[in-house]
């Protein structure tokens, strides 16, 4: 925050600098080099220390709600049907049946062949309505074939679109195209939202990561996102961190506000809370919503579910009362 | 030089196959050695560790659930001096020794005798089969303090089920030394997971836990306590076993009771060809 006040005329001509480095090759290699190396060390020692917080009784009952608030609940399997992807959007309107102070979560997260079907359940709820798209999760398609899979999910209804990076290109040097590519799938999705998935296990460094960040935030990406979900390494707390880092430091430099999303392997309330404390240490509680935070998953709604009506209930629940999708 | 100082033991909790320290940190001392004061997240810990364990366990042949009952036996065999030594009378170490060898020989005769094939009126073959209810929570009684928890856990786990046993709180010695044989017998982690400490601590969580299926309040002798977590268990309709009688003989022939009460029977319809 302090850096937001302290910000005055070197703010707008960093403002104006930034919005130039798209156009050339060259400013934009120079600026993401530029940036200052992640110490790999201090990263995860940071984010385990913040694992360590104890939240209890009614701030682990405000978290369990801020979480379930803010899950993308995700289906994206080769085996989804109509009748799957219509259940779990019925879910996400009410995620407890039998406790109607259950909030709803943030959105649902589908195929674009799907989007269709949940539109329908969802329509005037205020739960969103994400759906992926550039060729997700390799990303490895012509640009025409991302540009279409983007403009046809968003046709069919969907509001956030959850986009991949080209990492190929990413790891090959070419930041220019990735940059590209982003602006032209922004530009695709019109009022919709666009979360960027860096893929962040395929990219092997932290300082990669941070430079991922901040290509898809000057790009004009609204969310940055941690990964699909369909390779082995998915969100972790010290690659959250560093996201986390690039937000904070970029609305310090330009201003503009970007959302974080970790995704895939989270599965417990008590990964999420640490989550929470995260953000909340890291870039404070103006993202401690989920129009700014967003957590990708699907059996982590159950943990939160169960953890939620035992603080209401007093018992231990079982997974026997909640459904299995 | 120096004298050799020996080495004490530290009795701990037998939780999904592994031995921790209560979450809690806490302790109570019984004759002269320090036993885990078990808290209701040890419970709850230990009801995810019996509950991960019922798919495998309950879906291992019955022959091979017999093989493993038996080599607790041979086991705890090994093990008889260390028993005498905790105080365990010799003749309760070889009665629990026998019973385990019994209980092991029930593992596939048991759904030959409570399952078949049903008589009916119609061109239907009727079959009903003994399947295990579950995660069981039990009290093992105070005494005799080995004998006793043989034969509670043993009923209940041959025929599948997975069990929490909060131990004899004044005799818990013999129980933690019994999960040492038990982790050494091929039986997988989870199936039995062993709580020390107060019973008015940890087993109204076990009784109104949802996702535990049955309860044995065999050692709950105060009949108050017992009411109360009957009615906890009233909650998800748990399979309930009321506390033993203050005389019962432990020693004599157990009969199948214990077995069968824990179990649920699945009845197949299946049209005949005609």
């Amino acid at each position: 925050m302090r850096t937001i006040h302290g910000m005055t005329a070197t703010a707008t001509s960093a403002r104006s600098d930034l919005s130039e480095l798209g156009r050339s090759e060259t400013a934009l290699r120079t600026f993401l080099h530029g940036l200052p190396g992640v110490d790999q060390v201090g990263a995860e020692q940071r984010a385990a220390q913040l694992g360590t917080r104890s939240i209890k009784t009614t701030a682990k009952a405000q978290a369990i709600d801020l979480a379930i608030r803010m899950v993308d609940l995700t289906t994206l399997e080769g085996a989804d049907t109509p009748g799957k992807v219509r259940a779990l959007a019925t879910k996400a309107l009410r995620p407890d049946p039998a406790d109607p102070s259950c909030p709803h979560v943030g959105a649902v997260c589908v195929y674009p062949s799907m989007v269709p079907y949940v539109a329908e359940v969802l329509r005037g709820s205020g739960v969103h309505l994400a759906s992926v798209a550039t060729a997700f999760p390799s990303g490895q398609a012509p640009l025409e074939v991302k540009l279409a899979d983007t403009r046809a999910a968003v046709a069919a209804g969907a509001d956030e679109i959850d986009m991949v990076i080209n990492r190929g290109a990413f790891l090959a040097g070419r930041y220019q195209e990735v940059y590209d590519e982003i602006v032209a799938t922004k530009e695709a999705c019109g009022d919709a939202h666009l979360k960027v998935i860096l893929e962040t296990g395929e990219l092997a460094t932290y300082d990669n990561v941070r430079r991922a960040s901040w290509l898809a935030m000057l790009a004009g990406g609204d969310f940055i996102k941690t990964s699909t979900g369909k390779v082995p390494v998915a969100a972790t707390p010290p690659v959250t961190l560093v996201m986390l880092e690039a937000v904070r430091d970029f609305r310090a430099a330009t201003g503009r506000q970007v959302g974080v999303k970790p995704a895939g392997g989270i599965k417990t309330s008590k990964d999420a809370i640490k989550y929470l404390v995260m953000v909340n240490e890291t870039v404070g509680p103006d993202w401690l919503d989920p129009d700014w935070f967003r957590f990708g998953a699907s059996s982590l709604l159950n943990d939160l579910l169960m953890q939620r009506t035992k603080l209401t209930t007093g018992v231990y629940s079982g997974p026997d009362y909640f459904t299995l999708d | 030089m120096s004298e050799r100082v020996a080495v004490r033991k530290t009795y701990k909790l037998f939780i999904g196959g592994k031995f921790p320290r209560s979450e809690s940190g806490r302790s109570y001392i019984v004759q002269d050695s320090n036993v885990v004061l078990a808290s209701r997240k040890d419970a709850r810990d230990a009801v995810v560790a019996a509950r991960a364990a019922v798919k495998g366990w309950a879906g291992a042949t019955a022959y091979n659930r017999g093989q493993i009952l038996y080599r607790v036996a041979e086991m705890l065999e090994g093990r008889r001096e260390q028993f005498i030594a905790l105080g365990v009378p010799a003749a309760e170490v070889d009665a629990a020794i026998d019973r385990w060898v019994w209980y092991a020989g029930w593992s596939d005769k048991l759904p030959q005798v409570y399952g078949g094939a049903n008589p009916v009126a119609g061109p239907y073959f009727n079959l009903s089969a003994p399947e295990p209810t579950g995660v069981v929570a039990v009290v093992a009684p105070e005494a005799p303090a080995l004998l006793g928890l043989v034969s509670v856990i043993a009923p209940a786990i041959v025929t599948g089920n997975t069990v929490v046993v909060a131990a004899s709180p004044a005799q818990p010695l013999p129980a933690v030394a019994l999960a040492e044989v038990l982790a050494t017998s091929d039986l997988p982690g989870g199936v039995v997971n062993l709580l020390t400490g107060r019973i008015t601590e940890t087993v109204p969580t076990l009784a109104a836990h949802m996702d535990v299926n049955a309860i044995d309040l065999t050692g709950v002798s105060d009949a108050e306590l017992a009411a109360e977590l009957e009615v906890k268990a009233a909650e998800n309709l748990k399979r309930v076993l009321r506390p033993a009688a203050a005389d019962h003989d432990w020693f004599a022939d157990p009969g199948v009771g214990r077995m069968t009460v824990l179990l649920e029977t699945k009845t197949v319809w299946h049209p005949k060809g005609v």
